[in-house]
Order: C-alpha cells, then structure tokens, then sequence
C-alpha cells in the first residue's frame, strides 16, 4: 500500500499542473474575453463569396412563385 | 474544422429558413395593405441600414441606400470585396445621415498620446470604443480592416465591451486616417475625455479569480484526502491517516494566506475603525480552524478541521465573486467629460487650429461645426444657430438663438459652422460648474447601512459572549474542555450563511432587473431601492419619451395637398419637416421646381404650380398670434392657410399607473422647462405643490438635499446633463435612457424607456428581496443554533463541522435563488 504516496504524490503535482495553466492562462487574458470567440467561430473567412447571400435568393423565388 | 463548417452551414440553413419564412410575411403585409389603398408605393429599405428611404437618388448596384452615406459605405465595402458584411446579417449598418465629423485634433501629438495604448519606433495599439459594434457582421468587418488599408496589423473585436483594439504602422497610417476609416465604414469610435476603457482595462487588482481557483484547488484535494477519514481508517494504516493530516494541512495554508487573506486586513481594517462588521467573525472562524487543526494534526494526531475551512473560504469568496456583476457596456460613472469633444478648434489670427479642450480659456474664438458638442458657454457671434440640447434636458427639438445670445455648454449645433467666443473656462460653465458642487468632490455618503452590516455587528458580541460563556463554563472543571468548547463555537458559529444570503439575494435580483432592461450599478442599490421614500422625476426625456412627439393633423388635406406637403418637406433635415413625412406616410413626390429653407423658420416651395409656405406662425404670418404650449407648423398654399400640424409630447407609457400605485411615495416633479404642460400634468401629479418648473441643475440639486434633510430616502430619475447634480445627490439615482448604449449621465442604476412602466413592480421587487435576505438570515440562525449545541458541549466532531457548513451554505444558496425567482414571478418581472 506504500505506492499510495507516490501516487498521491503524482496527482497533486499534476493538479498542481493544471492549476499553472489556469494561473498563465489568467494572466495571458485568455479569459478576458469569453463571448467574442463564440462569434467569431461562425463567421467564412474565404473571400470569394462575394454572392448574394442564399436566404435573399430563396425569398426572392418565393416571391416570384406567387 | 470540417465540423465546425458543417456547423456553420446548419446555422445559415436555420437563417435562411427564418428569413423564407419572414419573407412570407412580408408578401401577406404587402398584399394587405394593398388592398387597403393602391397608391401606397412599396416601401424601399436601405440595403446597408434598414431604414426607409424617402428618396430614391442613391442607387448602386441595383441596391437602394437611403443616404450618401450609406451608400459609400457600401461603395467602399463593394471595393474591397468586404459583402460577406451584408450576408451574416439583413441591414447591419448605422445610418449615415448627417455625419460629417473632423478629426483634425488627431494630429496634435498631445492629444494622440492621450489616447494610444503603446507606441514605439514601428508600431501603435489603439482601443477604441464603437457604440455600434452590435452583431457578428460587424465583428467580421472590423476585423477585416487588413484588406481596406494593409498598415492595419492586428484587429480585434471585444464584443461584450463594444472595443476595438488596433495595431499598425503609424508611418503609413496616421491616427487620424485610421479613425477616419473606420468612420468611412460607419464604425465611428467614441473618443472623450474620460477614458472609460483604460478603466475598464485594467485588470481587477483583487485577483479574486485566481484566489477562487487556488481555494477550490485545495478544496477539491482536502476532501479527498479526508474521505479516509469519514469512513474510519483501521489501526494498520493509521500512518495514512497521518500522512493526509500532515498534507491536509499544507493545502490549507495557501488557503488561509493566499485566498483568505482578504478577511484579515479587512477585519483589522474596521476593527481599528471602531466597527464591527462580518469579517471580523468570519476571519476569527478562518484563524481558529486553521490554528485548531494544525494543533490536531501535530499534536493529537487527529484529522482537524481543514476540510470545513478550505470549504468556507471556497463558498465565501464564490459568494463574493457572485456579488461582483459588471456590465461592460454600460458605464454609471459618466460625467460631462464623456459627453464633450475633446478637441475643439479656434480661430487665432484668421487661421483655423484644433486645441485641447483643456486648454480653452475664456476670449477664444471658437468655431462649431455641424453635429458638433459646444463645450464651454459663448457668445454667439456669426452664423446661425439651432442648437439641440437634447443631451442636456432631453428637448427633443432645436432651439433657434440669435447673435449675441449666450449659448450653454452641451448644446449640439445644427446646420451651418457658427463662431462663438468663449465666456467662461469648460469647468466653470452653466452645466459644467454642477461637478465642482461637494456632492461630487465630497466624500460618499453611503449613510444607508445595509441589513447585513446592522445584523454583523450583534451577531458578534452575541457570538463572543456565547464563546466566552462555554469557555469559563468548563475552565472550572476542565481547561482542555474549555478550550475545546471555545473553539468550537466559533468555528460552527462562523457565520459563512449569513455572509453568503446577501451576495446570492442581491445577484439574483439584480439578473432579474437586468432581464428588464433596468441594471443596478451594485447589489448595494437593491436594498437602497427598498429603503425609498420619496420620488423625484425629471419632466422631458424622463417621463415624456424622448422622440415621442406625437404629431396632430389640425388641417383638412386633400390627397393631392398631401403630396405637395411630402414633396416639399422630404428636402429638408430638420426633424419636424422629416416627422411630418413620416407622419404623412410615404406619398408620392411631385416635382419641386424651387426650394428654400430658412433655419428657424420653415420651408418656401414652389411644387409643381403651387407654391408652400410651412413654418412657424412668424414665418407664414409674420405675426405671432398665440403663446401656444405646443409646437406648430402652419400650411400655406397659395397663399390660403390651409392649418397646422400639432407636436405634443408623449408621455411615456403607464405613467397614470406608476403615479396611482406609487400611493405610498411621495412623488415631485423637476422640471427645467416652463410651465407649459402643467395642465397636463396635474392629472398625474394630482397636488400642483409638488410640480416645480424652471428648476436650473443646481436648484434641481438642492431641492433633492432639502428632502434628504428633512429625513426622506430620495429616488431620482432623471435624463440629461442637468439632472446630474440631482442624481448624484439622491439616495438612489436613476437614468432613464432610450438606448442603454447611449450617453446618461453618472447614476446608480440605468433604466431603459421601455421598463419605464415597470417601476412599481421594480420597488415592490426591491422590498420583497430585502424580505428574502431576513428569512435567509433566520435560515442560517437556525443552522448556527443547531451547531451551536453541539459546540457548547465542547464535543464537536470534524465531520459534523465538515457536514453542517457545506449544508447550510446549499441551503442557503439553494433558498434564496428560488424564493427570489418566485417573488419575481410573482411580480411580473419573469
């Protein structure tokens, strides 16, 4: 039962770890902006889109239909 | 990053769905109203801000603009294949009407090292604040600024904070040409004096995140460790139960030093002060634990208490994160600094040079441009001037001044460059000088003490003679016993429930005003709210709607009258010429063969054979025949007056009902105007006693601290500029705003128009919240009382410590979120 300590040993060092990267990541304001990225996710970054956007198109042919 | 566009697609196939479906809708309208009357024309929307466009000149690319302005945007966007903008979102641009700023004060160096955030041989970072960063496609083109000019480098977008941060080559691209770009593109940034973004920037000194995360650290591990223990570890791995005491304790001195060191200076702080407040037992709770447990562990060998302590610490600084709600769009601190230029541009021999507005002193020439902010009172020297105060009293139309006439600071000019000098330094002004008063440059007075801070103090001696009483109890018999039943009080007497009712109360109720669009400055407001009194309401802007004008037909048209009134008014600005338009609804526009509008009076047209005189009486009748308390503008075809149209204000919605169920107030009216609408008003405000007019900011001001000494809790709602001495002085200041994101003036809390008719179920809200935190209060008295008779005894086990905290503290929690959401419910408020 002795290897209990090393592995008890193990653990709080590797929770020692992630609680580093929380530190870092705090202070690098990582954490300063928490909504924006949600946006910016969703959004083309290709350029050549440079159609009309689909949904415009479909009203446009519901449009007509009636 | 495959799922991630399938995503993307999926959102722009539900989009597209939603916007089939609205499109259908339209055609039904469109059908609808066309069986109605065949004239109306369809009405054409901006392509780029979605507002009707009255003429139809400004075309490119098939698409309709309702400006010049709108459409060299998209000219510009169109240029630099920057469409994508128009596809995330339908008409996601501002309007451009009537904004044609200067930027020349960007070149003085003085004024550019104010304003950047780091400068070297290279590069420059800028924060800039854009009130109308408002959805993703303006996310998507400001952080596509690298393809208008290739000097941008970095642009990113904080949305919740409406910020964008710049970098790039100040030797290609000077400061002043990347705030014209982005003015190009409609993104103008908000540039003032008091730079609410390095404020909100700098991170928070306190780190209390990373205190919480270090607390819930140890936490996590310390009740692992003690697992052991509750479940009993047999006589052969007793080691193992050293082993955790020994580590337990380790994890619990970051714990006390680090997360809880907050307690200890704040508990000497008010102990050197005098007062008692909470953290005086809940810092000797913390030093108890700690110092009972490391005694446990090194003496006694037992398991100590460090579960229950990394446990309090953790709740207690949640709780206080809890209580720390920021909205970081709105800012409560604003003063006439935000409002004002921050240059402006005098005329020192014949030659035109910008100046730091710091620098104005009284003699200098200054020059106001159209839409520009007039900063310092001045005489009125060249030029006309129709000067919109609507920032200052919330009047929603111009007002005409003649030369020589003294013109306040805040005022908007209008139309054409005007040329005042300058009669008094910016902070000695007419509105300026309110800030020099001691309710500004005083100390607080937060003389309202909260129930927590009443309660705190005799909680404490109760909880110190209590301590005290077992100690000297079982001293005679037993000192080891004594101790132990001293100790034990105070650890199971920390009063972690009674400190956490508050911050969870309050949070909650303050999520619910801001579902309303009503947002608190701190959870300290609420209970103030409760506390209130008296009411104190600011007339124009506050209880009338600032663009409710609505607008009376007092003349009989004909179809064809119509038309040639539309055609003649759509030509002209001025905004009772475009709400005629507006109320007139779309026509069609015959030929305008002359057109001439002089400011201040109206409108000379020739349409088609007639010719129209629209104007005030002085313009159509050179007379002036009635002291009317409305605003008119009187027709005259060919020379037969025709009738006038009526601009009455509106007041906002519900306000017979706040005034009826707010029986219990007492209730006043400020009001800077005169007394035109005191017969309208005194249906509400029943006793004309409390109406009070022609109430300068300063009179405003004292007339709230008159209340105050006569020992009423004063609410102030006010609106503009002028209220800001009123509602800096009252127990709670609030300010009433039509767009959130727009300027109001320093206050406690914010309410949008809207919400306006909700303020009864506000103050009842505020009152049943407080009511919350007393049952809460009585909740956690129990579960110390509970702890209590186990600690008296001097017999207090770990695990009952480890269990009854962490109950309580659930309960706690638990209650006051729900009961708050019920009241609320109740109220109408969810």
């Amino acid at each position: 039962m002795s290897i209990l300590y090393f592995l008890i040993g193990c653990s709080v060092l590797l929770a020692l770890i992630f609680l580093g990267a929380f530190f870092w990541a705090q202070k690098s304001g990582q954490n300063d902006d928490l909504y924006t990225p949600s946006m910016r996710i969703l959004l083309d970054d290709n350029d050549d889109m440079h159609t009309p956007p689909i949904h415009i198109v479909n009203a446009k042919e519901t449009n007509d239909k009636k | 990053m495959f799922r991630i566009k399938n995503l993307t697609s999926i959102t722009f196939l539900i989009i597209s769905y939603h916007s089939l479906l609205i499109g259908n809708t339209g055609v039904l309208k469109n059908k609808y109203f066309g069986m109605i009357s065949d004239t109306v024309i369809d009405k054409t929307i901006c392509y780029h801000c979605g507002d009707d466009c009255v003429t139809e000149q400004h075309i490119s690319d098939d698409k309709h603009f309702c400006c010049h302005g709108c459409k060299s945007v998209y000219e510009i966007l169109s240029a630099n294949k920057l469409c994508n903008y128009y596809n995330y979102n339908d008409h996601p641009g501002a309007t451009q009407t009537g904004s044609s700023k200067r930027f020349d004060y960007l070149n003085e160096p003085s004024i550019i090292s104010e304003l950047i955030d780091y400068t070297d041989q290279h590069i420059t970072t800028v924060t800039f604040y854009i009130p109308h960063i408002h959805c993703s496609s303006c996310l998507w083109l400001l952080e596509q600024l690298h393809k208008i000019n290739p000097a941008v480098h970095y642009c990113r977008v904080d949305f919740m904070k409406k910020q964008l941060n710049i970098r790039f080559d100040h030797h290609k691209i000077s400061l002043k040409q990347l705030v014209e770009l982005l003015t190009q593109i409609g993104y103008e940034p908000l540039i003032s004096l008091q730079d609410i973004i390095k404020k909100q920037n700098t991170p928070a000194r306190d780190k209390l995140v990373q205190k919480i995360a270090v607390a819930g650290f140890c936490f996590g591990n310390v009740m692992l460790l003690s697992f052991p223990e509750y479940f009993g570890i047999s006589a052969y791995e007793q080691s193992f139960g050293h082993f955790f005491g020994y580590l337990n304790i380790l994890f619990t001195l970051p714990v006390v030093f680090y997360s809880g060191r907050e307690y200890f200076i704040s508990a000497w702080k008010n102990l050197r002060n005098k007062v008692l407040n909470i953290d005086f037992p809940l810092a000797l709770g913390i030093a108890v634990l700690f110092i009972r447990s490391c005694t446990e562990v090194i003496i006694n060998h037992d398991p100590g208490f460090s579960d229950t302590l990394c446990g309090l610490v953790f709740f207690l600084l949640i709780g206080k994160f809890v209580q720390k709600k920021t909205y970081y769009h709105i800012s409560f601190e604003r003063d006439y600094r935000s409002f004002f230029p921050v240059a402006v541009h005098i005329i020192d021999k014949e030659v035109e040079t910008p100046i730091a507005l710091s620098k104005l002193e009284t003699g200098h020439r200054i020059i106001i441009r159209h839409s520009e902010i007039i900063p310092a009172d001045a005489i009125l020297l060249k030029g006309d001037a129709m000067i919109d105060f609507s920032f200052v009293t919330g009047e929603a139309l111009p007002v005409q001044k003649t030369l020589g006439e003294i013109i306040y600071a805040g005022g908007r000019q209008t139309g054409e460059a005007i040329e005042m000098e300058v009669i008094k330094p910016v902070s000695q002004s007419y509105l300026t000088q309110l800030w020099n008063n001691e309710a500004f440059t005083g100390q607080q007075h937060n003389t309202t003490q909260t129930f927590n801070e009443k309660v705190s103090k005799y909680f404490t001696v109760v909880l110190l003679i209590v301590a005290f009483g077992s100690l000297f109890f079982w001293m005679q018999t037993d000192l080891k016993r004594g101790v132990a039943a001293f100790t034990a009080v105070l650890i199971v007497a920390c009063p972690c429930a009674l400190a956490l009712s508050t911050p969870f109360t309050m949070s909650a109720a303050l999520s619910i005003f801001d579902k309303n669009l009503f947002y608190l400055k701190n959870t300290r407001v609420v209970e103030q709210m409760a506390a209130i009194d008296t009411i104190v309401m600011d007339k124009t802007g506050t209880i009338t709607a600032g663009d409710g004008n609505t607008v009376k037909d007092k003349a009989i048209l004909s179809a064809d009258e119509k038309q040639l009134i539309y055609s003649a008014c759509s030509n002209s600005i001025h905004p009772l010429s475009r709400m005629i338009c507006r109320y007139l609804g779309p026509q069609e526009k015959q030929l305008v063969n002359k057109y001439e509008e002089l400011p201040g009076k109206g409108i000379l047209a020739t349409v088609g054979h007639h010719t129209l005189r629209i104007g005030n009486e002085l313009f159509v009748f050179d007379k002036r025949y009635s002291s009317g308390n409305t605003t008119k503008v009187l027709i005259l075809i060919d020379d037969v007056y025709r009738g006038y149209f009526e601009f009455s204000h509106q007041y906002r919605d519900g306000l017979s009902a706040i005034t009826a169920m707010l029986r219990k107030y007492k209730l006043y009216l400020l009001s800077g105007d005169r007394d035109y609408e005191r017969q309208d008003l005194v249906q509400f405000f029943k006793d004309p006693g409390t109406m009070h007019f022609d109430q300068s900011p300063q009179a405003k001001l004292d007339f709230i601290s008159t209340l105050q000494k006569n020992g009423h809790n004063v609410m102030m709602i006010g609106d503009g500029l002028n209220d800001s001495g009123a509602l800096k002085q009252s127990d709670l200041g609030v300010a009433v705003t039509d767009n959130v994101n727009n300027f109001s003036p320093g206050s406690d809390a914010i309410l949008d128009g809207k919400s306006f008719k909700k303020l009864p179920s506000f103050l009842r809200f505020s009152k049943d919240t407080v009511k919350v935190i007393y049952c809460s209060f009585l909740i956690s008295l129990t579960y110390n009382l509970i702890g209590l008779s186990y600690a008296v005894t001097g017999k207090l086990s770990p695990l009952v410590a480890a269990i009854l905290m962490p109950l309580s503290t659930v309960t706690i929690i638990s209650f006051t979120t729900l009961a708050t959401h019920l009241l609320a419910k109740k109220r109408n408020l969810l």
